[in-house]
C-alpha cells in the first residue's frame, strides 16, 4: 500500500482487496458494545475540504474518531483560506500541526498530488476536481460484493455525466483492477474524446445494456451542463439516461441500484426506483464509514512520524529495545 | 500475536534449528491443558475459548474438541484478534486483520481463556485484554499457551502451559500447525542477529 | 529618428570596447574549421585553419578560454579548436515581462538569459502591463534593451489596444517608432474575430509588417488545462482540443491569401496545424510558423503529477505530434524555432494545476533542446539549426540579412567578411543536467530541470563584442 490515496488507478489488486477485506471486518464494529478502537489514539487526522461535502466528511470523520483519532475541521469556509491563503502555505501549516494524516476535498483536479509533495503525513483524496473520488470507488465496490457476493466479472453499468465526474473515473479504474466489466452509459456530449481507451465499454442505448447489467450504477448530473449545451433539456436529459420504474424491470431479478449521492430524484433517478429494495443507496452510505476506516487504518498503521520519538507518542508502554530496534531495521530497510 | 511474528522479523534459515515439539508431543501438551483447564473450572462450564489468530484459533479448536471427544463437554470457542489494539502500529507496516468471532453464548460473566502459541513479551495478551474489554465483561480471563518462552516485558503469567522453553533472546521459536502450516513442530533457531 | 544598433555608436551599456577579435579553429555551422578575425563589430576574414590544430593546446583540446593576446595587444585569441560558430540566435518570441510583472522577469535579466543561450536579438512580446500598444511603450521596452546590452530587443506591437481584441492597437506608430516595431501580436490571446484580424493582416503591409496569431480558438478552450486526449480525460483536466488551434489556422491562412498579406503563426503545436501549414505553404500563400523548443521534445504525458511547470499554452501535446513537428521543422514547413519564454514567479506554479500560470522559461535551453531533439536525431544539421534559430527568425522579424539599409541591425547574416560579427560558439560535446537555480532568468519555470542535456554555450558575441564567455555574461 502507498503512503497516499490520491487515485484508485494506483491501487495493486492485492491493495483493493486488503481494503475491502479490512472494511469487513471494521463493518462488524458497529454491532459491538463499544463501537470504538484504540487503533489510531493520538493520530491526528485533518479533514481539508475546500468543497462543501458534508456526507463525505462526516464519514471520514465517523471514521477516525471510531479509530480513536484527533480529528481537525479546516474548510474553507470562515479559514484562512477564504482569505486567499494558497495550498501551500496551508499545507505547510497542517504539517506544523502535526497532522498524520490529511482528508483533502478540492475542486482542482490534482490538488492532492500537489499537497502529497509538501506535507510528510498520509494523503487520502477525498474527490478532487474532475478526476477521482478514490473512497467512494472502494465503498462501492465493497457494496457490490456484499450484495451479490463477487466483483470478479461483475457486469456494472454506469450511466450519466462520465466526463466530468470523479466518481466514474474511480469506478472505472478500481472495477477494471477487480475484474468487472464496465459499461459506460451517457449522451456522447459527456464522455470524454478518448473513452475509447478506457477499461470499459461504451453505449448510449441505456434500455439496452440493463438485461446484461448486475449493478446499475446512476451519477448525478448538474443543471448547469445544461446551459453548457451538453444536453439540450433536464426533460430529454431524464427520458433517454434516466432510471424509472420501466426501466428497473429489465434489469435481472439480482441486480442493484447504486447512486453516490446526493440524489436528484425526478432527473437521473425516478423516487420509486430510488426507495425500491435493489437500492443500495442507504448502505453505501453505512459502507462508507467503513471503508473509509480500512482506509485510515491501512495507511496510518507503520507510518511513524520522523520528528516525533516513538516512545514518547505509545505512552505507558514505551517499546523495548527489541521494539525500537526492528522499526530501526525497518526503516533503513525503506 | 502467534508464532513468528511474536518475535519480530522474518524467519530465518532453517539451518540450526532444533526440534522443540513433534506432532505426537504438541498432541499430549493440549490433552494436558484440557485437563487443567477441567480441574481449575470446575467442569468448564460458563468457559469460552478464544484463539488469538493465526496459530491460537486451530490451537483453540483443537483444545474444544479434544475436551468434547474424552469428557463430552462441549465448550463454546472463538477468536479475538488484537491487531487493532497492538501498541506498535506506529512502528510495523500494516498488518491484514484477523478474525474476531465471539460465540454466541458471548462472554460476558464467563471464563475467557485466552488460547496463543507462544507466550513472549507478553505484549499480544495485553492487546487481547484490551480488546475483550470492548467486547465485554468476562468473569474471569485466563491464558493457555504451547510454548511460554520467557522474557516477558509485561506482569503477565499464564495459567495454561503446554511447555517451558529457555530461550535466548537470539532464538525463534518457530510453531506449525496443520491448519495453517500444514505439519506440526515446534523448532527452535538461531536468528541473524542480536533482538530479533 | 534614431538608428537602431549600427556598429560601435556608443551603445549604452556596452562593456568593452569592440576590440578586434580573433576566433581560432571554430567550426562555422559545424563545418570545416575557421580562423574568424572580427574588427569594428564586423567579421573582416574568415579563413580555413591550420590542419588538426587540436594536436597544439595542451591535452589536444582548446576549451574557449581566452588563451593570448598578440603583442601588440590589439588581438585578443579565442582558442575554439572544437566549437560550433553559429551566427547568434534570434528569437521572435519572448516574453520579458517588463513593464509590469519585474518580479518574474526584466529586459535586462531576460536579455542576459539571451545571451547565455546564445542570443543576439529577441523579439519582446505586447502582453506586459501596461500592454505595448502605443509608441511609448514599446520604445520605452527598446530602451531598456539598449541599457542592458546583451542582446537586442525587438519590441513586438500588439495587434489590439490593450489585448483586448476589439479595436486596432496604433500599429504605424509603433512602426514609425525609434522601436521600429514590425511584428504584431496578442500572443496570449487570439485575434479570434475574423474581421479584425483580416483588417490587422492588410493595415501591416503598409510598412511591411507582419501579424503573429496565437491560434486559439476561444470557446473551444474554455476552462483548458491540457491538451485533449488520453491525459486530460485521466487526469480530470479540462481538455484542449487540437482543433481550437487548427481552426484558426486554417482561417487564418485562408484570410491572409485573400488580401495577399504576409502571416506569421506563433507556437504551432500540432500534426494538424502542421498539415494545414504545409498545404498553405505548397499554394504560394506568405504563411510563416515557429514551434517552441518544448513542443519539439515534450509531451502531456508529463502532466500525471500535476506539475504546473508543465502547465504552457499551447499546452503540450502527444508524441505523435512531437514528431509531426520535427518533421515540419525539419522540411522547411515551420519556418523557425522561438522560445515562447514565459517566466513567471514561483508561487505561480506552486499551486493548483488549474489555478497555476500558463508558461515555461526557455531562452537558456533553446539550443540544447534543439540540439537534442533534432541534430541529436538527424533531423537537421547544424546548418539546419542556424537557418531555423537565426536566419529565419530574423527574416520573419524584418531583421535579416537583406533587411532595412544600412542603418538597420542586421541578423541571420552568413558567417563571412562584412557581416555583423553576430556569433554564437558552442560545445556539443558535455552533456550536464539543467539547473534552473544556476539560470539567469529571474523565474525558475523551466520544464527541463533536472533534465540532462547535450551542449553549453561558450560565447556569444553581439557585433563583434562579446556578451558571453566562457559560458558566463561579461557584464
Amino acid at each position: 500500500m502507498n503512503r497516499h490515496l490520491i487515485s484508485a488507478a494506483d491501487l495493486s489488486l492485492d491493495d483493493a482487496v486488503a481494503i475491502l477485506d479490512t472494511a469487513e471486518e471494521f463493518a462488524t464494529l458497529a454491532e459491538r458494545p463499544i463501537p470504538k478502537l484504540p487503533t489510531l489514539r493520538g493520530r491526528t487526522v485533518v479533514n481539508l475540504f475546500y468543497e462543501d461535502s458534508t456526507r463525505t466528511r462526516i464519514s471520514f470523520e465517523a471514521a477516525a474518531k471510531r479509530l480513536s483519532a484527533d480529528v481537525i475541521n479546516f474548510s474553507a469556509k470562515g479559514s484562512s483560506v477564504a482569505k486567499g491563503e494558497s495550498l501551500k502555505d496551508t499545507a505547510l501549516t497542517l504539517q506544523a500541526m502535526g497532522a498524520d494524516a490529511v482528508v483533502i476535498r478540492h475542486g482542482s483536479s490534482g490538488a492532492p498530488h500537489r499537497l502529497a509533495g509538501w506535507v510528510r503525513g498520509s494523503v487520502v483524496n477525498a474527490g478532487d476536481g474532475t478526476h477521482e473520488h478514490p473512497t467512494q470507488a472502494l465503498l462501492d465496490a465493497f457494496t457490490m460484493r456484499r450484495r451479490l457476493g463477487r466483483l470478479d466479472g461483475l457486469r456494472v453499468t454506469i450511466v450519466g455525466d462520465i466526463l466530468h465526474s470523479r466518481v466514474a473515473r474511480s469506478n472505472v479504474w478500481l472495477l477494471r483492477t477487480l475484474g468487472a466489466q464496465v459499461t459506460l452509459v451517457a449522451p456522447p456530449t459527456l464522455l470524454p474524446v478518448a473513452v475509447d481507451g478506457w477499461p470499459a465499454a461504451v453505449s448510449y442505448d441505456f434500455s439496452s445494456v440493463l438485461p446484461d447489467s448486475d449493478v446499475v450504477m446512476m451519477l448525478r448530473v448538474q443543471h448547469e451542463r445544461m446551459s453548457d449545451a451538453y444536453f439540450p433539456s433536464v426533460r430529454e436529459y431524464s427520458r433517454r439516461y434516466g432510471l424509472d420504474g420501466d426501466r428497473m424491470a429489465l434489469l435481472p431479478d439480482h441486480a442493484i441500484v447504486m447512486h453516490p449521492g446526493p440524489m436528484n430524484r425526478g432527473v437521473e433517478i425516478a423516487a420509486d426506483v430510488a426507495d425500491s429494495p435493489r437500492s443500495t443507496i442507504v448502505e453505501q452510505v453505512t459502507n462508507g464509514v467503513s471503508v473509509r476506516m480500512a482506509v485510515l487504518y491501512l495507511l496510518l498503521s507503520g507510518s511513524r512520524e520522523p520528528a516525533e520519538p516513538a516512545v514518547a507518542t505509545t505512552g505507558g508502554l514505551a517499546p523495548a529495545g527489541e521494539r525500537a530496534m526492528s522499526a530501526a531495521a525497518a526503516e533503513a530497510g525503506l | 500475536m502467534a508464532g513468528i511474528s511474536e518475535t519480530a522479523g522474518p524467519a530465518p534459515a532453517r539451518t540450526g534449528s532444533k526440534s522443540v515439539l513433534g506432532p505426537e508431543e504438541i498432541r499430549r501438551a493440549l490433552t494436558r491443558i484440557g485437563h487443567e483447564i477441567l480441574e481449575r473450572t470446575d467442569g468448564a462450564g460458563d468457559v469460552v475459548l478464544l484463539g488469538i489468530p493465526t496459530r491460537g484459533v486451530p490451537l483453540a479448536q483443537r483444545l474444544a474438541a479434544r475436551l468434547e471427544q474424552t469428557e463430552g463437554v462441549r465448550i463454546p470457542v472463538g477468536s479475538l484478534d488484537i491487531t487493532l489494539y497492538r501498541d506498535d502500529l506506529r512502528l510495523r507496516p500494516a498488518r491484514t486483520l484477523g478474525h474476531t468471532e465471539v460465540p454466541g453464548s458471548g462472554i460476558d460473566g464467563m471464563v475467557v481463556v485466552l488460547v496463543d502459541d507462544v507466550l513472549y513479551s507478553g505484549r499480544t495478551v495485553r492487546a487481547a485484554l484490551d480488546a475483550l474489554g470492548d467486547l465485554g465483561r468476562p468473569r474471569a480471563v485466563q491464558l493457555a499457551v504451547l510454548v511460554d518462552r520467557g522474557h516477558r516485558e509485561l506482569p503477565i503469567r499464564p495459567d495454561y502451559v503446554g511447555k517451558n522453553l529457555p530461550t535466548s533472546k537470539r532464538e525463534v521459536v518457530r510453531v506449525l500447525l496443520t491448519e495453517t502450516d500444514g505439519e506440526d513442530s515446534v523448532t527452535l533457531q538461531v536468528g541473524p542477529e542480536e533482538g530479533r | 529618428m534614431t538608428a537602431a544598433g549600427g556598429a560601435g555608436t556608443g551603445r549604452p551599456g556596452a562593456r568593452r570596447d569592440q576590440g578586434r577579435w580573433l576566433i581560432r579553429g571554430a567550426r562555422p555551422l559545424g563545418g570545416r574549421p575557421a580562423d574568424i578575425m572580427i574588427d569594428g563589430g564586423r567579421i573582416v576574414a574568415v579563413t580555413e585553419s591550420g590542419r588538426d590544430r587540436r594536436d597544439q593546446g595542451p591535452g589536444g583540446r582548446d576549451d574557449g578560454n581566452i588563451r593570448d593576446q598578440d603583442p601588440d595587444g590589439q588581438v585578443t585569441v579565442l582558442e575554439a579548436g572544437h566549437l560550433i560558430a553559429l551566427p547568434g540566435l534570434v528569437d521572435l518570441h519572448t516574453h520579458l515581462r517588463e513593464p509590469g510583472r519585474e518580479d518574474a522577469e526584466t529586459v535586462a535579466s531576460g536579455t542576459a538569459a539571451a545571451a547565455l543561450g546564445g542570443y543576439t536579438a529577441v523579439h519582446a512580446m505586447a502582453n506586459t502591463d501596461p500592454v505595448a500598444d502605443t509608441a511609448g511603450v514599446v520604445e520605452q521596452v527598446w530602451r531598456l534593451g539598449r541599457q542592458a546590452g546583451h542582446c537586442d530587443v525587438r519590441p513586438v506591437g500588439a495587434v489590439t489596444a490593450g489585448l483586448a481584441g476589439s479595436q486596432l492597437a496604433e500599429l504605424g506608430a509603433m512602426a514609425d517608432s525609434a522601436a521600429r516595431v514590425r511584428v504584431f501580436s496578442d500572443d496570449g490571446r487570439c485575434v479570434s474575430d475574423a474581421t479584425l484580424m483580416r483588417r490587422a493582416l492588410e493595415y501591416v503591409k503598409a510598412f511591411d509588417g507582419v501579424v503573429a496569431q496565437h491560434a486559439q480558438e476561444p470557446r473551444l478552450t474554455a476552462g483548458a488545462q491540457l491538451n485533449e486526449g488520453v491525459m486530460s480525460a485521466r487526469l480530470g483536466l479540462t481538455g484542449w482540443p487540437a482543433v481550437a488551434e487548427e481552426a484558426i489556422i486554417a482561417r487564418d491562412c485562408l484570410l491572409a491569401a485573400h488580401v495577399g498579406s504576409a502571416m506569421h503563426i506563433c507556437h504551432v503545436s500540432t500534426a494538424g496545424s502542421v498539415e494545414i501549414i504545409r498545404w498553405a505553404k505548397a499554394k504560394g500563400w506568405r504563411v510563416t510558423a515557429e514551434v517552441t523548443p518544448h513542443h519539439l521534445l515534450l509531451t502531456d504525458e508529463l502532466a500525471a503529477g500535476y506539475d504546473p511547470v508543465f502547465k504552457v499554452n499551447p499546452p503540450l501535446r502527444t508524441a505523435a505530434d512531437v514528431a509531426a513537428l520535427r518533421a515540419g521543422l525539419a522540411d522547411g514547413t515551420i519556418d523557425c524555432v522561438a522560445t515562447d519564454h514565459a517566466p513567471h514567479p514561483a508561487e505561480s506554479k506552486e499551486t493548483e494545476w488549474a489555478q497555476a500560470s500558463f508558461g515555461m522559461t526557455g531562452l537558456e535551453t533553446a539550443l540544447r533542446v534543439v540540439h537534442e531533439a533534432m541534430v541529436n536525431t538527424g533531423l537537421l544539421d547544424w546548418s539546419g539549426v542556424a537557418d531555423r534559430m537565426s536566419v529565419r527568425p530574423a527574416a520573419i522579424g524584418r531583421i535579416g540579412a537583406l533587411a532595412g539599409g544600412p542603418d538597420a541591425i542586421s541578423h541571420g547574416c552568413p558567417i563571412a567578411p562584412g557581416s555583423p560579427a553576430n556569433l554564437v560558439l558552442y560545445d556539443p560535446e558535455p552533456i550536464t543536467t539543467v539547473d534552473p537555480a544556476a539560470q539567469a532568468s529571474r523565474s525558475h519555470n523551466t520544464p527541463f530541470a533536472g533534465m540532462k542535456l547535450p551542449g553549453q554555450v561558450i560565447a556569444t558575441f553581439l557585433r563583434g563584442t562579446p556578451t558571453v564567455l566562457d559560458g558566463r555574461l561579461t557584464g
